[in-house]
């Protein structure tokens, strides 16, 4: 849906707002420059209306004043008439109608789930690259399943390459936002979300947790640098020097809320590490939760499963203070109420039952 | 409502003097009040059931339904209150004839129907919580606990309404309020009734299937 | 980071104080101590100047255990002032803060106490300004234009009344003792849940809510049964004047809203107080749930706000135009639209949570639709003015600054709607300055309006012309220099809640806000002044009954209106029946009779304040204190029902004297 119309309108505006890093309306993706698009789309067809009734709103009151000179059109009883009806519903009908169809072709082809697709941005674009993000309180860490390295507060990306993001949180719900490179997903605990983007030309682009997540949110943020392939190769380099693997023992280290971490990388990653985060089940001892919804599918863990409550727990160690200190209390294994200990009949991944990981 | 409030009645036709009441009958907002109260409670059920539809398989690798559920225990729970709507019918129509003592008797039946079923409800969930199966252990079990509890809760609200009804009745009679107040707890006690219909399917009937 | 300082005091639980220890008293925030000191200086004052004027027994007969409609609604306007001061501090706060904390600047809130401050704004306006404002008004209004003398129940209203204030009392009680909530107006989980919100500032969002909502959900039960049941003879439902049409649908949506509200919050507070797992990420919570549920009641809500503003300016726009409104029945219908639209738009709200495409077109789609009822309203109003004789007083000042605000933020709206649009701006200072756009171009703009237009009628004087002015164009300026900034830092890509951020370049944009909020504040100064200047020159600007030439019934009554509004019932047939009966030189006649009215009752102040301490003992764990006021609430009400004298009648003699004093004036 390319329009002619839009090209003068929108250079002039980007032109006397570029200078004020206006990345929505002058944003370096194709994502985001399609939702530019139909931002602008919509609001032209909206000031249809608008500005005919922000003028009458003014004018009619200002026409028909009770102390104008000539009051012969004064039509003191007039107060229906049905062509002006057809025309009050009408036109609003039509340009919801034109909206409507404008909604649901954009709304389809930038879905966040779908991959980017080289046809439609219409320029030549490389293999896409895989992240996986998790927001923590209160950072953000990316790792790359492909180069097995990982990033805390830094985001970076080659340029003119499809990025393909899994998303998910380690406690609460927050958003995942890159305005200059397009809209925003959210990521939530024991949930994968997935978001498509591409950054047209190399630069900086600013970062951020778009969902209050608690004291340290205002410092979760993160640049975003798109980069050449070779500039690209050389930052997973940098990474790959790093002295910290992502351990899964190190993964709960930097699970522990602080606030306004610096960028940090790490040369390594645990093998299926995001799955684990994402299942809810980095500690020792825990059952992921792919395997407790398809156990649940099955009729659940009947009543010898009572017993196994501390296997699935998460939050409670993960408590923290009104200040963001870490006050959870370490899961150890509850005594079983009834029914024996939960030994041997293990469900969880890990191939051996030892103390739960205290989290810390 | 009915209980709380003498509705004003509006307009008041003609000489009346302070002796006089209005014909509540014909202008009294309660039944109408009384209905929409009840839809609104009918929302929060409404609400209830959704979560136990959208939580009602999350059982966090503990006890589901078939091995909670006694079907039973469940129908004899369900007789009894079903009874307790029956007793209630016959209650209005003994109050229908201003039989004061008929009236009293029935409602005290009803009440004991009622009783037995907040008794097996209680009984059920002390059950449940003393083998670990409480609220606390799944997504599945806080919604079973919620929803049938928050209609405990209303059935137990029921019975504390009769037994006040009744102490009512003795002390004034029949009188034109009373009978009002009467129907009203009729309708709330065929009401929960109703939800209990709901519940007894949806929570109960269709997961032991 | 400031935090390392700050750790929460380790909790403790003692059977007769519960959680609650000094630690939980703020005296050392300086900001909270100033407030405390200021309220209980201002607090002694009052007591003294009460004392002294021997006030107290007129203020706890005439007001306090009032059931008259009248009065209720006018102490729900006073309680809606009053927060309105709060939460406005509240939103002064934050726009100070953001505009100081720039470039690693922290300003002077640190993030405990700045993410108190935005959950409080956002709770105190919605439900103890906007919903009490709105409220009050139906209340006042009304009955008075269906031709009732009461509503249908009318210890019920002064009961929802009283647990409203409980709710709000709750809240500032929050202020000294313990904290506020950090979670955002809506309360999200899990952060909201007991992991990640560990001291009472939830549990006191949380009990406010539900002991507010009791009384919000019994006052829209009454005042439906008021509509279907207590209309005067002869009036049909197309017969009501389009303020009562809109009370209808926002009290329909207040039944079936507010029930959902009350479902879900009790289900966070078994999360929190009993290990129940609604929303938890583990054992099989499921916080998506929340987020749908709280929408499904939170989208109806604002469409409870707006409706009966809608119905404030179509009054007031066919009362200045000297014109029938345009377009009635389209105008029913369209209202009727929107309120059966509201319940299947609420996901708009959370495109971003990864719904499918369809799912986000439906949802966007039947968003843009009520855009539809709601331009034909916005053009009945402008062709009810069109042809007529435009008076410009204050109210309809207020009514052109509404069109036009309102056009901008219905616009922005739709932007919102479109699902690809919304990735971009969702959360955004954008979706702020969106809804203040509507909330404020709409509410409050409505509010006062309708304020200067039913002030004569409650009090038998005109508000001051000049103050009223200023009142508005202070508004309508500050508005717009405190949310025009909003949208281009949205534009911008700037999210909301922020107690600091790094980029240098958005301060000016916060500053110029702030300087918007300075405004603001005067023209709140200002609408108070309104007030004292207006009650002070009473003498000068007293008015008959009917100083607007106006069209509908609550008109016919006298200012202010006798509590039992009509000496005589009133026959309706057609639309604006008071213009008809002026047309028809209508007099009521003088052969009065006696008049049915209910009796005064403590019974609703008690019930609320034993409610009040109920939720303060819940919140801090007090279980005896608890469990007394719970049995106490129960008690009261039963002992309550044992009283079958709850009416008295006024003697036709008693009418005839206050009917002649009407004439008088």
């Amino acid at each position: 849906m390319r329009l002619s119309f839009k090209i003068p309108i929108l250079l002039g505006a980007v032109a006397s707002l570029s200078a004020c890093q206006y990345d929505v309306l002058a944003p370096s993706g194709w994502v985001a420059a399609e939702q530019r698009d139909l931002l602008v789309i919509s609001t032209l067809l909206m000031l249809i209306v608008i500005i005919p009734v922000i003028f009458m709103a003014i004018w009619f009151p200002l026409r028909y004043r009770a102390d104008r000179p000539d009051q012969s059109d004064y039509a003191p009883e007039w107060s229906h008439s049905t062509k002006l009806e057809y025309v009050l519903w009408g036109v609003p009908i039509i340009i919801v109608a034109i909206l409507g169809v404008y909604t649901y072709i954009y709304t389809h082809r930038l879905d966040p789930y779908r991959p980017l697709d080289a046809a439609e941005i219409g320029t030549e674009i490389g293999e896409p690259i895989e992240v996986d993000v998790v927001s923590l309180d209160w950072k953000w860490l990316f790792i790359y399943p492909e180069q097995g390295v990982a990033s805390v507060n830094e985001l970076a990306v080659p340029a003119n390459r499809p990025i393909n993001l899994r998303l998910t949180s380690s406690t609460v719900m927050t958003t995942f936002s890159v305005p200059a490179l397009g809209g925003m997903i959210y990521t939530m605990a024991g949930m994968e979300t997935k978001l498509h983007l591409i950054a047209d030309e190399e630069g900086t682009y600013f970062g951020q947790a778009a969902h209050y997540s608690g004291p340290g949110f205002s410092e979760m943020h993160f640049d975003t640098l798109a980069m050449s392939d070779a500039d690209f190769d050389q930052w997973v380099e940098k990474a790959r020097a790093s002295n910290d693997e992502l351990s899964r023992e190190a993964y709960l280290d930097l699970e522990v809320p602080s606030m306004a971490n610096e960028v940090q990388y790490y040369s390594g990653v645990d093998e299926n590490l995001f799955d684990r985060i994402r299942g809810l089940c980095v500690d020792e001892g825990k059952v992921c939760m792919d395997q407790m919804m398809m156990q649940d599918e099955m009729g659940g863990g009947g009543l010898d499963g009572i017993a196994n409550k501390h296997m699935y727990q998460y939050d409670d160690q993960r408590a923290i203070d009104g200040f963001g200190n870490l006050i959870g209390e370490p899961a150890t294994p509850s005594a079983p109420a009834h029914g024996g200990h939960a030994d041997g009949e293990t469900l969880s991944m890990n191939t051996h039952e030892g103390a739960a990981h205290d989290g810390n | 409502m009915t209980m709380l409030d003498t509705p004003l009645t509006g307009r008041v036709e003609g000489p009346n003097g302070p002796d006089h009441h209005p014909d509540h009958h014909h202008a009294s907002p309660t039944p109408i009040g009384f209905w929409i109260y009840l839809m609104s409670d009918c929302i929060i059920f409404a609400s209830l059931f959704a979560a136990y539809a959208v939580l009602g398989n999350n059982f966090a690798g503990g006890p589901g339904p078939k091995d909670l559920f006694e079907p039973g225990f469940v129908l004899a729970e369900t007789a009894l209150l079903l009874i307790s709507s029956v007793t209630f019918g016959v209650a209005m129509l003994k109050a229908d004839k201003h039989d004061m003592d008929a009236t009293t008797l029935w409602l005290v039946i009803t009440g004991l129907f009622g009783a037995g079923f907040i008794g097996m409800e209680l009984y059920e969930f002390n059950h449940l919580i003393h083998i670990g199966a409480g609220p606390d252990r799944s997504g599945f079990l806080s919604a079973f606990f919620l929803l049938v509890g928050t209609h405990g809760l209303h059935v137990t609200f029921g019975l504390v309404w009769l037994c006040v009804m009744i102490a009512q009745i003795r002390m004034k009679g029949m009188i034109p309020a009373n009978m009002q107040r009467l129907a009203t707890l009729s309708m709330f006690w065929h009401f929960l009734d109703l939800v209990w219909i709901g519940v007894f399917s949806f929570v109960y009937l269709v997961r032991l299937i | 980071m400031a935090t390392e300082a700050h750790v929460q005091a380790p909790e403790t639980w003692s059977p007769l104080f519960g959680r609650l220890t000094l630690d939980w008293i703020p005296y050392h925030e300086p900001i909270l101590v100033g407030t405390f000191s200021a309220i209980v200086l201002g607090g002694i004052a009052a007591l003294i100047l009460m004392t002294y004027f021997k006030l107290w027994g007129p203020l706890w007969r005439d007001w306090l255990t009032s059931v008259d409609h009248k009065k209720i609604g006018i102490m729900y306007m006073v309680l809606g002032f009053v927060m309105f001061i709060r939460g406005f501090a509240d939103a002064l706060m934050m726009r100070a803060q953001q505009a100081m904390a720039a470039g690693g600047a922290e300003g002077y809130l640190p993030p405990h106490h700045y993410d108190q401050v935005f959950t409080a704004h956002g709770v105190i306006m919605i439900f103890f300004v906007a919903m009490a404002f709105i409220t009050g008004i139906m209340n006042f209004v009304m009955p008075t234009q269906i031709g009732a003398r009461d509503v249908a129940f009318p210890f019920l209203n002064n009961f929802s009344f009283w647990m409203t204030v409980a709710g709000a009392l709750l809240v500032n009680i929050s202020l000294f003792i313990g904290e506020f909530a950090r979670v955002g107006w809506l309360a999200f989980p899990p952060l909201s849940g007991s992991a990640f919100s560990h001291g009472p500032g939830v549990d006191y969002y949380l009990w406010a809510l539900q002991i507010a909502g009791v009384g919000t959900t019994l006052s829209g039960v009454n005042l439906l049964a008021t509509i279907f049941k207590m209309r005067a003879k002869g009036m049909k439902l197309f017969d009501m004047p389009v303020f009562t049409w809109t009370t209808l649908c926002t009290n329909v949506l207040i039944v079936a809203a507010f029930p959902v509200l009350t479902a879900t919050l009790t289900m966070l507070t078994l999360d929190r107080y009993l290990d129940f797992h609604f929303f938890t990420n583990d054992l099989g919570g499921n916080a998506m749930m929340y987020v749908n549920l709280i929408w499904i009641w939170g989208h109806p809500e604002v469409y409870i706000l707006i409706l009966p503003i809608f119905g404030v300016f179509s009054e007031i726009v066919q009362t200045f135009s000297g014109k029938p409104l345009f377009g009635y029945k389209t105008m029913v219908w369209a209202t009727a639209c929107i309120m059966v639209l509201s319940f299947i738009v609420w996901l708009h709200h959370f495109f971003t949570m990864g719904s499918g495409a369809n799912v986000n077109t439906f949802f966007g789609i039947t968003t843009m639709i009520i855009a539809v009822p709601t331009g034909v309203k916005v053009f009945n109003w402008l062709f009810t003015m069109y042809k007529g004789r435009v008076q410009f007083e204050v109210p309809m000042l207020w009514t052109t600054g509404f069109i036009v605000t309102f056009a901008i933020g219905g616009m922005t709206g739709v932007l919102l709607a479109v699902p690809p649009v919304d990735f971009q701006l969702h959360n955004t200072l954008f979706l702020i300055a969106h809804f203040h756009n509507v909330i404020i171009g709409g509410v409050v703009f409505g509010v006062y309006a309708a304020v200067t237009f039913w002030w004569p009628k409650a009090f038998g004087f005109k508000l001051d012309d000049k103050w009223g002015r200023r009142t508005f164009w202070f508004w309508c300026v500050g508005f717009y220099f405190a949310f025009m900034p909003l949208y281009a830092l949205g534009l911008m890509g700037v999210t909301r809640r922020l107690q600091s951020y790094m980029d240098q370049a958005w301060q000016i944009y916060f500053i110029i806000a702030a300087f918007g909020a300075v405004l603001i504040a005067c023209g709140i100064a200002c609408g108070f002044i309104n007030f004292a200047v207006s009650i002070l020159r009473r003498k000068e600007l007293a008015v008959g009954n009917d100083p607007w030439n106006a069209r509908t019934l609550d008109w016919a009554t006298q200012s202010p209106p006798a509590n039992y509004n009509f000496p005589q019932d009133v026959v309706v047939s057609g639309r604006d029946a008071f213009w008809k009966m002026k047309q028809d030189g209508f007099k009521w006649s003088t052969n009065y009779s006696d008049i049915h009215m209910p009796n005064n009752t403590a019974t609703g102040i008690i019930v609320a304040a034993m409610a009040l301490v109920f939720g303060f003992a819940m919140i801090w764990y007090i279980w005896w204190l608890a469990a007394i006021t719970f049995i106490g609430m129960i008690a009261t009400v039963i002992a309550h029902t044992f009283n079958y004298n709850q009416d008295h009648w006024i003697p036709a003699a008693k009418v005839a004297e206050t009917e002649a004093k009407g004439e008088v004036a």
